[in-house]
């Protein structure tokens, strides 16, 4: 199956000088369906009333399998603000004719515009063949909270392959590219080396020109996660876990340490 | 890469090449703090593992500035240094990767007088370094590769044998058991020579990356990293 | 074949010295190796040195210990240098190879104390612990001195091997346990002659001299010497062909 779904924001300008995000394009086709949500759950940087638009990804219940197509664009207007949600994980399957499955995403966050991207995991049932590609183009003064997490298997389950690769630029720079090959096809994976046998691993950046070229000093979570500053002015909290619940918290202790120090330092918010 | 240049390349490779290897264990020592390496089979599953990430990010950018060096494009190597450190989230590992390249240079500078040591900057990263250093030594990108990939399992190895005591012929031959694979990954690697830098592999290792910033707290340790 | 270029041309060398042998070049720190097996007391002697000429010497030290932040801290502890001035070398828990076969790290942390410490004139490289074989690399320091003490046995200076007899300066400690341990320092002192020739050696107790005398003696000697031979020497680029 093939899909292609976009979602575009843009920034109004509201009398008194305050701003609304409106979604400019909202394209879903099955099963990637795309809707305006109202916050679920605790939200970086956004507060109820500021304006910011809210959306949430529903993928089908299962999938994608083997064979699948995906693509997801995103663009987040000059100043404008979306919080992009999933309601559930996705499970991926293999598909009847052992192909790969793929989803591209690719984003792009205009000059002062936010984005607040928080999917929920993907989980690599036994046998799946999937490619996860997600490219970000950051304009200089954006914004960005970004959570990949990734099961290898449902529980008790021997993963299936997967690679998932992730780009940021940002002013047209490269910031962050990671290249993460899972599963059986791929040598070493799961040696100490690579995952060194835990089934959870995540990765949430941050990137926020508040930071400059200081972003948060290096910082240990736990025995296998750390907050990392990355060369520019982002972060980005890596982490491996058993399970799901231990790896959310993880993510959930370094979104707060990377997203509280920024509010923090912003003037004229009160806390 | 084989004929008249092959002397030169096993140079390069060797272990003793006076470039500050021998001091980096390449995430062995914290490795084995946490148990996770404690004997020849983990070793070499360990191995296997740098090899295919960090060992075939080196590679790429190794074959890639061999292939700039050769071309006199070596205002390439620049952009290769900022895709490098995209791949690097350590912050340790970064400030690694530059601590050896400066050393290489150094060495290089008098084993192989070259102009192209002047304008590399400071502290420019090992895999680069190690590809202008191939380039000069009348080498291919192919055989950049494949010192690069060497270079990441050879050095980790040579650590569990002095960290764990282990059996110093056994450690050898997990080492010949990897050959395949490391001249898979060179070959693989050789393919990036002339792509655009931003298509390079970044192989990432996760653990590799969080045992780097835990052994770099530490108090007390054997290798700098 | 080492250059297929003669070297009359004027493209810029690095200041590296391809003859093998560091070069003393005017304005630049004096760098001294401290060797010796474990427990002779090298430690002891570089806090020593640092009470002894801090006073009257831009200096900085760096360490090998293989447990990276003891020694450093040992002379931190003793308030005998600051912070900035002591660098730490880890040595792949090989301290011989990072003094002689590949003095990358050492080079890198004494270029780095150069240009951190404006104006800093000895930079004393302590060793780690090691074996009797170890030495310094001539490409890592312009003088050595072994330490070896008298617990360790009379045997030591006639037992030789390249810190015993090639060192600049031997110096035979904690003379205060001769007694104690047997050791017969007349012995010690005929076999040192015997294999080192015309160099020097002293004998030492720390704790009867803490301010290590004879050694800061000889330390103030070569920085003399140094300053005497590079007046008026163009730089060290003496390249072969």
């Amino acid at each position: 199956m093939r899909a292609a779904a976009e979602l575009a924001v843009e920034a109004v300008a509201l009398r008194g000088g305050a701003v609304r995000s409106r979604i400019a394009t909202l394209r879903s086709q099955a099963p990637l369906m795309l809707r305006l949500t109202h916050p679920k759950g605790p939200e970086p940087w956004t507060r109820l009333g500021d304006g910011a638009a809210r959306v949430c990804l529903a993928a089908g219940a299962a999938g994608p399998i083997g064979g699948d197509a995906y693509a997801l664009d995103i663009q987040v207007g000059d100043g404008s603000t979306l919080v992009l949600r999933e309601i559930s994980a996705s499970l991926l399957l293999p598909g009847p004719l052992g192909g790969q499955s793929t989803l591209h995403t690719t984003v792009r966050v205009g000059a002062g515009a936010t984005l607040v991207w928080l999917p929920e995991p993907m989980i690599a049932a036994r046998g799946c063949h999937h490619l996860t590609d997600v490219q970000v183009d950051l304009a200089a003064g954006a914004r960005l909270v970004l959570r990949e997490e990734l099961l290898l298997g449902r529980h008790g389950e021997q993963p299936g392959d997967v690679v998932a690769r992730l780009r940021i630029r940002l002013d047209g720079r490269p910031l962050l590219h990671q290249d993460l090959a899972l599963g059986p096809a791929a040598v070493g994976w799961n040696s100490a080396a690579v995952t060194g046998g835990r089934r959870a691993l995540g990765s949430l950046v941050v990137v926020d020109p508040a930071w400059a070229d200081d972003p948060p000093p290096a910082t240990l979570v736990g025995d296998t996660a750390a907050v990392l500053p990355l060369p520019g002015p982002a972060a980005l909290v890596s982490a491996l876990a058993d399970d799901a619940l231990q790896l959310r918290a993880c993510m959930d202790a370094g979104l707060a340490l990377l997203t509280a120090s920024s509010e923090d330092r912003r003037p004229g918010v009160a806390s | 890469m084989t004929g008249e240049t092959t002397a030169a390349l096993l140079l390069l490779a060797d272990g003793r090449l006076p470039a500050g290897g021998h001091a980096h264990s390449g995430g062995l020592e914290p490795s084995v703090a946490a148990d996770r390496v404690r004997d020849v089979a983990s070793l070499e599953t360990f191995l296997r593992g740098r090899a295919m990430t960090s060992g075939l990010l080196a590679a790429a950018f190794s074959a890639s500035a061999c292939a700039a060096v050769l071309a006199g494009a070596n205002g390439r190597l620049g952009v290769l240094e900022e895709e490098l450190d995209a791949r690097q989230p350590s912050p340790v590992l970064r400030q690694t990767s530059r601590k050896l390249g400066r050393q290489l240079v150094r060495a290089m500078r008098v084993i192989r007088p070259h102009d192209c040591w002047v304008g590399l900057g400071r502290s420019p990263h090992h895999p680069i370094v190690l590809g202008a250093a191939a380039a000069v030594s009348g080498l291919r990108p192919c055989a950049a590769a494949l010192a690069a990939v060497h270079d990441a399992v050879a050095g980790p190895a040579t650590a569990a044998v002095r960290l764990l005591g282990l059996d110093p012929f056994a450690t050898h031959a997990a080492l010949a058991r990897l050959g395949p694979l490391l001249d898979a990954i060179a070959a693989d690697a050789e393919r990036y020579a002339d792509a655009d830098p931003a298509h390079l592999p970044a192989g990432s290792a996760p653990l590799l990356d969080l045992a780097a910033e835990h052994h770099a707290t530490w108090e007390v340790r054997l290798f700098a990293s | 074949m080492p250059h297929d270029h003669d070297h009359t041309h004027d493209h810029p060398h690095p200041h590296v010295d391809t003859a093998g042998v560091l070069p003393r070049e005017p304005g630049r720190a004096l760098r001294i190796g401290i060797g010796g097996p474990v427990g002779s007391g090298k430690t002891a002697l570089v806090a020593a040195l640092c009470r002894s000429l801090g006073a009257e010497v831009n200096l900085a030290v760096v360490t090998n210990d293989i447990y990276t932040t003891e020694d450093a801290d040992f002379l931190l502890r003793n308030g005998v240098l600051p912070n900035e001035r002591v660098r730490a070398v880890e040595t792949g828990a090989c301290p011989h190879t990072a003094i002689r076969d590949d003095i990358s790290a050492n080079l890198e942390a004494l270029e780095d104390l150069e240009e951190s410490i404006p104006g800093v004139e000895l930079l004393l490289v302590e060793s780690g612990g090691d074996n009797l074989t170890a030495t310094f690399s001539r490409g890592l320091v312009h003088k050595q001195i072994y330490v070896v003490d008298v617990a360790g046995g009379d045997k030591v200076p006639r037992k030789g091997g390249p810190g015993v007899t090639r060192a600049d300066l031997l110096v035979i400690n904690k003379t205060d346990l001769a007694d104690r341990v047997n050791a017969d320092l007349s012995v010690m002192d005929r076999d040192s002659r015997a294999q080192r020739g015309d160099l020097p050696t002293v004998f030492l107790s720390l704790t009867e001299d803490p301010t290590a005398a004879p050694v800061a003696a000889w330390v103030r000697g070569c920085l003399a010497e140094g300053a005497a031979e590079t007046s008026g020497v163009a730089s060290g680029t003496a390249a072969t062909g």
